[in-house]
């Protein structure tokens, strides 16, 4: 784990010696791959954009190019606002926690015991599971009158909870979910972060009296400054595309408070069978999340700290 | 100075006592389900404490055997998450070798046009995807589960890195011998590419495993359906069920394997995992 951040490295392609000769019949090493590639991931992206300008009735497998008639309607489309603001709404909920208690959880877990070593398997574990899985967990947990949290609220006296029934709070119930799912994977990354920063560091700061306070903000924080970068950008495009639990939990309601734009993208393809308008939607998705990765490309190749 | 040595310490103890806090409350959901899993369905309705307390039976899971189709999912489950995983095992390996070794024209742009992939999001291409599958007929079928998720370029930016770390020196004895690039790839070079494999299989594995919004998009009949997508649709109705008992034994069931899997080679696990997130 120590050596992840590396395999990162060298990868210009120049930087490879080189052999002199090659023959056709050695391009089939990667013929199978790039086949594949242009088929199943290239073929299709390009076939989404020219279909995001058609009208298309999947059934009837006919076309018809309307323009940007789909684009118009869909930055017009009240739910689809929605599920944009709903989208920036989750990823506020999910992404500071995630940062926060991963590097909460790696700092006090970041020692050589067993209880530790225990701790950090169980908290990587839901990260092992099935969204459906996961979700049919903590819709148990949220049921109104007989669920867990109903159970425990119970002792305090509060009565008929109905988070995910509740506009107000659905989608928060849905992020603490994801957070119990998911706060394996920070934790990790902080984890193998911490664990490069030199011992030297602390027991200077040590012996100039430092506060833990101090320690953690000039010394911690600044050693591992990329990695809660990385760890922002990657929960950011992770949690851009929430469907899952969305899907599974509300399937985008009560009111349409938890619709998701994967969740209006599937809905307008697989649920009204609108094809073209889904493909628009789904280039919007497409050029915020190219923006992320290439945010995400160019922290991850930097190897000083910023 | 007192007050300080003393705070040291007092601090790291209030965030180990509340990260243990934490960790129970993570524990606390998992525990339960299985405690509902081992109740009778009827007796929770009646009152949802009911867990707490004795008799505990095994019912849940006896129903789960005879009336469920978990059998099945769980069935196609294995054949797509085996087969993907061989698959891109195999192709990765290929081209990793091809893109770190072959000195093919326009072999860097091509590798790049392929880095870029990596940036393709999966809902991105889902309804142009269903098309294609939809015009040539293939939904409901193990090729249309199995083929798009072998597009990937994960596992070939994973192989390519891994081989081009392999010093080249290492096949020069082979080639003055003659050997075939395939012999030489297969007998020398792979090999030691062994651990980069180990990751990559237990990742796709993983992901593959869980993967959702295609399965529910394509398999549409309850024989083809996976585990995540049978056990989707036999939620939908989880407020009005009384079944909750018997919901949670599907959970159990559907999740064991997995975590198993995770406990036996967890060090794999989370090295596989944690590299495919920073790549």
């Amino acid at each position: 784990m120590t050596d992840m951040t590396s395999t990162a490295a060298g990868m210009t392609a120049a930087a490879t010696p080189r052999l002199k000769s090659w023959s056709w019949t050695e391009l089939l090493f990667v013929a199978p791959y790039l086949l594949l590639y242009v088929v199943f991931l290239v073929y299709p992206l390009g076939l989404g954009f020219i279909m995001s300008f058609q009208y298309f009735d999947l059934f009837a497998g006919q076309a018809e190019f309307i323009g940007l008639e789909n684009y118009q309607q869909l930055f017009s489309d009240r739910i689809f606002q929605g599920a944009v603001v709903n989208t920036f709404k989750f990823v506020i909920f999910t992404v500071p926690t995630f940062v926060a208690l991963g590097l909460l959880i790696a700092l006090a877990l970041n020692r050589q015991t067993w209880w530790a070593a225990t701790l950090r398997t169980l908290f990587f574990a839901s990260n092992v599971l099935s969204v459906t899985i996961v979700t049919l967990i903590w819709r148990a947990v949220y049921l109104p009158q007989k669920g867990l949290l109903q159970n425990f609220l119970d002792v305090f006296g509060i009565q008929n909870i109905a988070l995910l029934q509740d506009p107000n709070w659905a989608l928060q119930a849905i992020a603490v979910t994801t957070i119990w799912w998911g706060i394996g994977l920070p934790m990790v990354l902080f984890l193998a972060a911490l664990q490069q920063i030199p011992g030297e560091i602390y027991e200077a700061a040590e012996l100039d009296n430092a506060s833990p306070w101090q320690t953690l903000w000039h010394i911690t924080i600044p050693s591992i400054w990329r990695t809660v970068v990385l760890v922002t950008i990657i929960q950011i495009i992770a949690q851009f595309q929430v469907f899952g639990q969305i899907n599974l939990m509300t399937a985008g309601g009560p009111n349409n408070s938890t619709r998701s734009m994967v969740q209006f993208v599937y809905e307008a393809g697989f649920r009204q069978w609108t094809a073209g308008f889904a493909s628009a939607a789904a280039q919007v998705l497409f050029v915020i999340m190219i923006v992320a990765a290439g945010l995400q490309f160019w922290v991850s190749r930097r190897k000083q700290e910023f | 100075m007192a007050s300080k040595t003393i705070a040291r310490p007092m601090s790291e103890q209030i965030l180990v006592a509340s990260v243990v806090i934490l960790a129970i409350a993570w524990m606390v959901p998992l525990v339960w389900i299985v405690g509902l899993s081992f109740k009778n369905s009827l007796e929770l309705v009646v009152d949802p404490n009911a867990v707490f307390r004795f008799p505990y039976t095994l019912e849940n899971y006896a129903d789960l055997m005879v009336t469920s189709n978990l059998g099945v999912w769980l069935r196609n489950t294995l054949i797509v998450t085996v087969t993907q995983t061989v698959l891109v095992v195999a192709i990765s390996c290929l081209a990793g070798y091809g893109f770190a070794r072959i000195d093919f024209p326009g072999r860097n742009l091509v590798f790049i046009l392929v880095l870029m992939g990596l940036a393709i999001p999966q809902h991105a291409v889902i309804v142009p995807l269903h098309k294609m599958f939809n015009d040539w007929q293939m939904h409901n079928t193990f090729q249309a589960l199995i083929l798009p998720g072998l597009a990937g370029p994960f596992g070939v930016f994973l192989m390519t890195a891994y081989f081009r770390a392999i010093p080249l020196e290492i096949e020069e004895a082979a080639k003055l011998d003659n050997a075939s690039r395939f012999r030489i790839f297969w007998e020398i070079t792979l090999p030691l590419a062994v651990p980069a494999m180990a990751t990559l299989a237990i990742f796709t594995f993983l992901h593959s495993w869980n993967d959702y919004l295609w399965p529910l998009i394509s398999a549409t009949r309850p024989e083809m359906y996976t585990l995540t997508v049978g056990l989707a649709a036999t939620q939908t109705n989880i407020d009005q069920s009384e079944g909750l008992g018997y919901l949670m034994a599907q959970a159990v069931f559907a999740g064991l394997p997995m975590l198993i899997l995770y406990i036996f080679f967890q060090k794999y696990v989370v090295r596989a995992v944690a590299g495919a997130a920073i790549r």
